[in-house]
């Protein structure tokens, strides 16, 4: 098992040494060491996806995405300088954008992976016009609602279903800004799925696309994940 | 969202025909959905269904598919399905007017479904006929060429006649090759068999060191060492290698292939053959652009007299164990798959989204499989490369080009057509070869590449001063450079595959910001955002697409400044919100449409 086997390489991340393990990317290892390199896309327990580009850092230079680029022991990277950051705060002022996100009144705030990441690369505003696309809910599912606004096209449930529930529940429909998320039913709807509520793409989105139906605000905003440490400090963890 | 009845399974005649033919192979997928529609006019639920079933795959999956490429419909089109090329050399001869004529006569709106479903009308991207436009694509399968007024007219009729597409008149299908300078590719087609015998000859190490000792470099754009990339495959470990040829030429202004692929096919095949010698491989195929469907027939019937003449197939030209054979994949609308790592996606009956790389084609390729993926031109090199030697290719063009490059020509002169130069040729003697006066820019590569001023037309075609892909787009000084990249930001909104953010809403975001300088609401604000969109896309970009789609704009912003300052209105923050727009919806929910429904214009 490549996790037993101690790490003997490094590279330099803002300066500080990274060790890092055979095959391991940057964002692997720099998770491992506890460090926080901003992403929304990526989860540890998913292959790479690439999608989302907030873990762009640069590699010797060259800007490439941590999650996609396997460390090597020459690397000298630069992910927390304002340029990146700023970089990372007009990505995520694009997702905001192109869906309808009013953290006010989702259920996921305090929760949600996007807005977190927002209130820590600083973001006041969305910069950019806002799209306000038409993306009507799917609340035909008995437990588990769907809200398509929020989608920032991560494909983890797509993952999730396919590779841990075994159900093939989600996937990804037609292209440029109009790509959106398909369910896999013959109505199209949720309910004509066998997706359950203990289904681990029940509780893998990053953002407030699918939540639980009847548990509204059971714990107050303000004493939720990322109201009590930000998102950057919880990655940081014992380090911090 | 869709009806509530169950769908059905009772397959029908032509799904059973199509999948029949394709032996329920879920990565003929792409394959599949094109054949279906073509005998049906569009996708059903009921078959998306069907072929989920058929091919085990998820129903989403299907539709996933179908609703990637631009060529499927999962709704009815209608019998006449009439697309005008909308690139900007289309509109540069008139393409706009002609079809809007041609939606005033059959009364209907741009991308609507006509009277009794019979027809509709809409746009597509560069169709690869711009030397010979405006042109027409119709039911993806024939083209119109050198579009006007009385075509137009006459077309209404047959449209509304129901005069099938075959008994249209057939100068109007007519597809010229316009070579217009020819060199050591577009001369006289050699000997078929004579550049694959010269290559079995000296055996795949030899033809592989031949190949290094050329030089050559991918003609696609990109400019990698085919000799390397051959070689990185041969090495990778794999029980099959695959030779593919990249025929999908999207770019917009590129049209080189299509002459290629008409007239020197069997050199495009014999390099292939070359290249399956070199690195050991059995299978070949070829993603031909949807546009070019018109094109497989021949290309099939070539394949068949290869097979017949011992130089495809089992023992090629009596070589024992050397067996290879080659299999066409025709695209289905998207630019996108002219990158190597979507193509094989699509080729494996998939949505055209890049792949994380590495791995690298090389490595793990076509269904795992190391694989090259060659322009065509490269591969017409290459069989020249195998009768005249690396030596001698290599004396032709630069230090760091050799050999020839093919370009399309197009925009504001007098010969458009293929012009095939040495490397290390100057933008000027091309743009007074083809017979360009008064020339105000040149786009050299495509949107893609990068656009030239005046200033500049002193610049060499070569990988180390201007590097392009084969396209070469005219503007006289009675164009708009601003309207150029507006068209190209619009290209760029309507083929981002939508997989990574930045190009997925920022080539959005661009065309929507062009559209907003030129409906007149232009401010100093909306430059710096531009600016910042081209600078994020380039560096933060999943692939070469959105890395390139801000080229146009950045280029025209530093180099045409005054076609961008006089739509700037205000020095100041203009709102890209239209409040007396946005009421236009209360305005038609109520019937009204009085001066105190709008707001006040404030000038």
């Amino acid at each position: 098992m490549t996790d037993k086997v101690a790490p003997v390489q490094s590279f330099l991340l803002d300066g500080k040494k990274v060790l890092f393990r055979a095959d391991e990317t940057i964002l692997q290892a720099a998770t491992r060491a506890y460090h926080y390199i901003p992403h929304l896309c990526w989860h540890a327990d998913f292959p790479a996806h690439g999608s989302c580009r907030l873990c762009s850092v640069k590699v010797n230079g060259q800007t490439a995405a941590a999650c996609t680029v396997r460390a090597a022991p020459d690397q000298v990277i630069e992910s927390d300088t304002e340029e990146l950051n700023g970089q990372r705060k007009r990505l995520l002022q694009m997702l905001f954008i192109e869906g309808n996100h009013f953290c006010p009144s989702c259920e996921k705030s305090g929760n949600c992976l996007l807005q977190a990441t927002a209130y820590q690369m600083g973001m006041l505003g969305p910069h950019f016009e806002e799209f306000y696309p038409d993306r009507p809910v799917d609340a035909s599912h008995p437990d588990i609602l769907l809200d398509f606004n929020r989608c920032i096209l991560c494909e983890l449930c797509v993952k999730a279903s396919r590779d841990v529930d075994g159900k093939n529940v989600f996937s990804i429909g037609g292209h440029g800004i109009a790509s959106h998320l398909l369910v896999n039913s013959e109505s199209g709807k949720l309910v004509d799925t066998t997706m359950a509520l203990d289904d681990r793409a029940a509780h893998i989105c990053p953002v407030g696309v699918i939540l639980p139906k009847r548990r509204g605000f059971a714990v107050p905003i303000g004493q939720r994940r990322f109201d009590e440490k930000s998102v950057a400090q919880q990655a940081q963890g014992e380090a911090s | 969202m869709y009806s509530n009845k169950p769908l059905s399974t009772a397959v029908n005649s032509p799904v059973q025909a199509v999948l029949a033919r394709y032996g329920a192979d879920p990565h003929a997928l792409v394959q599949i959905l094109r054949e279906l529609q073509h005998l049906q006019g569009w996708l059903t639920r009921d078959n998306l269904y069907q072929l989920a079933t058929a091919l085990g795959l998820t129903l989403a999956q299907v539709e996933g598919v179908a609703g990637f490429y631009r060529f499927f419909h999962t709704r009815p089109v209608g019998a006449y399905r009439v697309l005008f090329s909308d690139n900007v050399t289309d509109r540069m001869l008139g393409s706009q007017a002609l079809m809007t004529d041609l939606c005033r006569r059959l009364g209907v709106a741009p991308g609507q479904l006509g009277d009794d479903a019979l027809f509709s009308v809409d746009q597509t991207s560069c169709t690869g006929l711009c030397d010979q436009g405006p042109a027409l694509l119709i039911n993806y399968q024939w083209v119109v060429t050198r579009l006007d007024a009385e075509r137009v007219a006459r077309l209404a009729e047959l449209i509304r006649a129901r005069v099938p597409v075959a008994q249209w008149p057939a100068q109007w299908f007519e597809v010229r090759d316009n070579v217009r300078r020819a060199d050591v590719l577009l001369g006289a087609p050699s000997e078929p068999g004579a550049a694959l015998a010269a290559a079995l000859a000296r055996g795949p190490t030899a033809m592989l060191a031949d190949i290094k000792r050329s030089r050559l470099r991918g003609r696609g754009g990109a400019g990698f060492a085919t000799g390397l990339k051959w070689e990185l495959c041969r090495q990778a470990p794999g029980v099959e290698h695959v030779v593919v040829c990249n025929a999908d030429e999207g770019e917009p202004g590129t049209f080189k292939d299509r002459v290629l692929l008409s007239r020197h096919a069997a050199a495009v095949f014999e390099g292939m053959t070359i290249a399956a010698h070199v690195i050991g491989a059995r299978r070949g195929l070829l993603y031909l652009r949807g546009e070019y469907r018109y094109l497989l027939e021949p290309l099939l019937a070539l394949l068949q007299v290869r097979r017949d003449s011992h130089l495809l197939g089992t023992s090629i030209a009596g070589q024992q164990g050397f067996n290879f054979d080659i299999a066409i994949h025709v695209g289905a609308g998207a630019y996108v798959c002219g990158e190597e790592s979507a193509l094989i996606e699509s080729l494996e009956g998939k949505r055209g989204t890049p792949r994380i790389r590495p791995p690298f084609p090389v490595q793990r390729g076509y269904l795992g499989h190391p694989t090259i993926v060659n322009n065509v031109e490269t591969f017409c090199a290459v069989a020249a490369i195998a009768l005249q030697g690396g030596a001698w290719w290599a004396t032709i063009g630069t230090a760091e080009s050799t050999g020839t490059k093919i370009h399309s020509v197009s925009g504001d002169c007098q010969r458009p057509g293929l012009y095939e130069y040495p490397y290390g040729t100057r933008i000027d003697a091309i743009l007074q070869d083809c017979g360009a006066r008064d020339t105000q820019a040149v786009q050299v590569g495509g949107p893609s590449g990068i656009c030239l001023s005046d200033s500049e037309f002193d610049r060499r075609i070569a990988f180390e001063d201007v590097p392009t892909a084969g396209a070469f787009m005219v503007f006289d000084r009675s164009r708009d450079m601003f309207e150029v990249a507006r068209s190209f930001a619009h290209f760029f909104a309507h083929e981002s595959c939508g997989f990574c953010t930045p190009c997925r809403v920022g080539t959005e975001l661009v065309a929507r910001r062009l559209d907003k300088l030129a409906a007149g609401h232009g401010s100093s604000d909306d430059l710096v955002v531009l600016i910042e969109l081209d600078r994020l896309l380039h560096s933060a970009s999943h692939c070469g697409l959105g890395a390139s789609a801000c080229n146009p704009l950045r280029d025209t912003i530093l180099k045409f400044r005054p076609a961008y300052q006089q739509r700037i209105k205000s020095p100041h923050f203009e709102p890209a919100f239209d409040l007396d727009a946005e009421l236009s919806i209360a305005r038609r929910m109520t019937g009204r449409d009085d001066a105190d429904a709008h707001f006040e214009n404030e000038s």
